[in-house]
């Protein structure tokens, strides 16, 4: 218990991801499912750190920097679509983003 | 002292993830974001990742979050879009769907620490970072590979980023 083995953070990482998976699933606000998405990918960050320290191996961060690189344009273009979408409907709701539904 | 600090750690961030998620404003969820982040951030330090750590600090919560700010304050809202919808069925689905990925995560954590065998860390460090001797600094070998190895994944990135730059601006404005 005492010493901190790769397990510990994985089962740290997984529950950071549980916490984006129920977000995404249950708030409404499309603003805050996107801070979800964030966690999410937060917590496959913790994994890839944790077992490049372990394994001695840099390709983990490596992977960690276009992790935050995509990280960064999918939040650009997010965003952008929330901005014109709230333009055109005056809502964040996911409930009332219907436009595309078949 | 290393076990004290990771549980202090994992405690704060997994704390500051439910804040972020039950929050009632999207200002407060923000807010509890950046904080989550600078922790994580704590955490590459304690993981000798020193260079994704300050890439974390700069990138996510210096910019990604000002980003989300910006926007949460673009989008001014009178009523919660928590308020007008059903939300209890929704939340009550959302958290069974949520049990399962968990449990499939617990089996799969379990499953590989029972049965596989981690690789021996030798193994692995002789492929690409080691170079020079050990006397290299995280940010130094970090950059190495990044611009050896991985130098086209890294152009391709950067590409992404252009792209993305050009369809935010394409969508957020009004009339091109």
């Amino acid at each position: 218990m005492l010493e901190i083995t790769p397990l510990h953070y994985s089962v740290l990482s997984a529950a950071l991801f549980m916490i984006g998976v129920i977000g995404v699933l249950v708030r409404r606000n499309i603003i805050i499912i996107f801070m979800s998405i964030e966690l999410i990918l937060n917590a496959v960050n913790i994994n890839l750190v944790a077992l490049s320290d372990q394994l001695q191996n840099l390709i983990g961060q490596v992977f960690v920097v276009f992790v935050i690189a995509v990280a960064a344009a999918e939040a650009a273009v997010g965003l952008g679509i929330i901005i014109a979408f709230y333009r055109n409907k005056e809502t964040v709701n996911i409930d009332e983003m219907s436009l595309m539904r078949w | 002292m290393e076990a004290f600090v990771f549980y202090l750690l994992a405690t704060l961030i997994l704390g500051l993830g439910i804040m972020v998620i039950t929050a009632r404003s999207a200002v407060h969820s923000v807010l509890f974001l950046v904080l989550n982040f600078l922790l994580v951030a704590i955490l590459y330090v304690t993981l000798s990742a020193q260079f994704v750590a300050v890439i974390q600090v700069l990138v996510y919560a210096g910019g990604i979050v000002v980003l989300y700010l910006f926007v949460v304050m673009l989008v001014s809202l009178k009523k919660a879009p928590e308020l007008r919808s059903d939300s209890r069925r929704v939340a009550r689905t959302g958290l069974l769907l949520a049990g399962a990925v968990l449990a499939e995560l617990i089996a799969i954590v379990w499953y590989t620490s029972a049965n596989g065998s981690a690789p021996p860390a030798q193994a692995a460090s002789d492929f690409p970072p080691r170079l020079a001797g050990d006397a290299m600094l995280n940010t130094e070998r970090l950059g190495w590979v990044l611009y050896t190895e991985y130098l086209i994944p890294f152009e391709v990135a950067s590409m992404l980023l252009l792209v993305a730059m050009i369809g935010a601006i394409v969508l957020a404005k009004k009339n091109l």
